[in-house]
């Protein structure tokens, strides 16, 4: 169901930057439901043009072409090492190795390393971060969110007290209250056990219903409706 | 701004370790130098309103390290420059509760550090004064150096080398201002030199440590 996109160098720009073309190869039904909001749906919430990212002044993948719009729900997949989480770091604005453009919205990185403070408490941690943009933290709005993640005994438990799927899930809770509408998720799936991971797949299906845009990278495989599979291509090996 | 500092101050204050120890470190040096030359007094002339300058650097230096390190590895590093709404802000509010953990409470305990050092009473509140305007250039230079080396597993050395220089100045008219005061002339010259180390690296250092910690996350 997934689509492929297997980008090239000359991809016409004006042909993939219409906003639903992803969305509309894809016939999945809510995706189409987003298509009647449709001066919303048209703005594209990321737009990848010719990217391509580097290490060492060595291109990491085939460079890509890609517009993700409101709704859309992009699975990053590819080898380890084939520039997933470069890939992610260099749309959250942490790599500045790369060639070729990206626009991008207001965005919730996850990494590896979870953001989590660990001598602070959940509820503590999202203070802290919805401080740093600048907002108060909605008391309610953040039990809810943590209840939500089945952490509302451990809200006030200082992190490192936590197991590491609950601190994953406390780091998931901080997605739900920045209300961006891009996630960049590197590995969101690690430590989480079976219940959480269907919860995960849950929440990224309704924050895609939401307008909401996802961009994943995963080696397991995402179970949302309507997902699109890109595959990273690596760079043909110059042998010199 | 409040939830930042709140923040800063409620994983400062968990790692109690982080602040007493330092100031462990101060005592114990400077009692060394006591028992070494137990007849030196902390009169006019005396090399101990030097040796007392470069303890608290070397103090600074030790709590620097630790500076951003824990960030850097849980993450919330990446997070504050992904999303910090006012980054000058963020940094500052770090090197605030950095100084009031190493420079105010070093200051707070000089009386301590004079009895040691066998200076005079009255001239506790002048070094009081003093440091109060020459330990915040401290924090605020270190921040660099600390948020350059923050991606190296073993960065203090390095970060000594980085910093030490940038707090010669803060050395040669902080000890001036200590020694004219042990002598009971007057430190107005050095401790407006000393004022105008801290208010210029206030302005200029958070951006320069903002600069330094992209870089640092980059380059993991």
């Amino acid at each position: 169901m997934g689509v492929g996109v297997a980008a090239s160098d000359r991809v016409e720009w004006g042909f993939t930057s219409s906003a639903y073309g992803l969305a509309v190869l894809d016939q999945s039904q809510h995706l189409h439901q987003a298509d009647d909001k449709s001066p919303r749906h048209l703005e594209s919430v990321l737009r990848m043009l010719a990217l391509s990212c580097q290490r060492d002044q060595r291109d990491l993948f085939e460079p890509l072409n890609l517009v993700v719009g409101p709704g859309e729900c992009i699975e990053l997949l590819g080898p380890n090492g084939s520039g997933k989480s470069t890939l992610l770091r260099t749309l959250a604005g942490l790599h500045s190795q790369y060639r070729g453009e990206y626009h991008s919205v207001a965005a919730v990185y996850q990494g590896h390393r979870l953001g989590l403070d660990e001598l602070l408490s959940p509820l503590e941690n999202l203070a802290w971060f919805a401080g740093l943009q600048d907002q108060r933290l909605d008391r309610d709005h953040a039990l809810a969110a943590l209840a939500r993640l089945g952490l509302l005994a451990e809200a006030h438990t200082a992190c490192y007290r936590l197991s590491a799927g609950q601190q994953r899930r406390a780091a998931i809770a901080r997605w739900l209250l920045a209300e961006h509408p891009l996630w960049l998720l590197d590995e969101p799936f690690n430590a989480l056990d079976v219940q959480s991971r269907v919860l995960l797949n849950e929440i990224l299906y309704e924050h895609c219903q939401a307008g909401g845009a996802v961009v994943c990278a995963t080696h397991l495989q995402l179970q949302v409706d309507g997902k699109v599979t890109l595959e990273l291509e690596p760079v043909a090996e110059v042998l010199v | 701004m409040n939830q930042l500092l709140q923040r800063e101050l409620t994983s400062t204050l968990r790692t109690r370790g982080s602040v007493t120890n330092p100031l462990g470190f101060l005592l114990l040096s400077l009692l060394l130098f006591a028992l070494v030359d137990p007849g030196a007094q902390g009169g006019q002339g005396s090399y101990l309103s030097g040796i007392f300058w470069v303890l608290i650097l070397l103090t600074n230096l030790l709590s620097l390290d630790a500076m951003f390190r824990r960030d850097f590895d849980s993450g919330a590093l990446e997070q504050m420059l992904i999303s910090a709404h006012m980054p000058f802000v963020a940094v500052l509010m770090r090197i605030f509760v950095h100084w009031l953990s190493s420079g105010l409470l070093m200051t707070l305990f000089v009386p301590l550090f004079g009895l040691l050092l066998g200076l005079e009473s009255e001239t506790f509140l002048p070094i009081m004064l003093v440091m109060l305007v020459g330990t915040p250039a401290l924090s605020l230079l270190g921040s660099i150096g600390a948020a350059l080396t923050v991606g190296f597993s073993r960065g203090g050395t390095i970060l000594a080398l980085l910093i030490l220089p940038l707090f010669l100045p803060v050395l040669i008219f902080g000890s001036a201002c200590i020694s004219a005061a042990v002598s009971g002339l007057s430190f107005a010259a050095p401790l407006t030199w000393l004022g105008l180390f801290s208010s210029s690296s206030l302005l200029l250092a958070p951006w320069a440590t903002w600069a330094a910690l992209k870089i640092s996350v980059e380059m993991q």
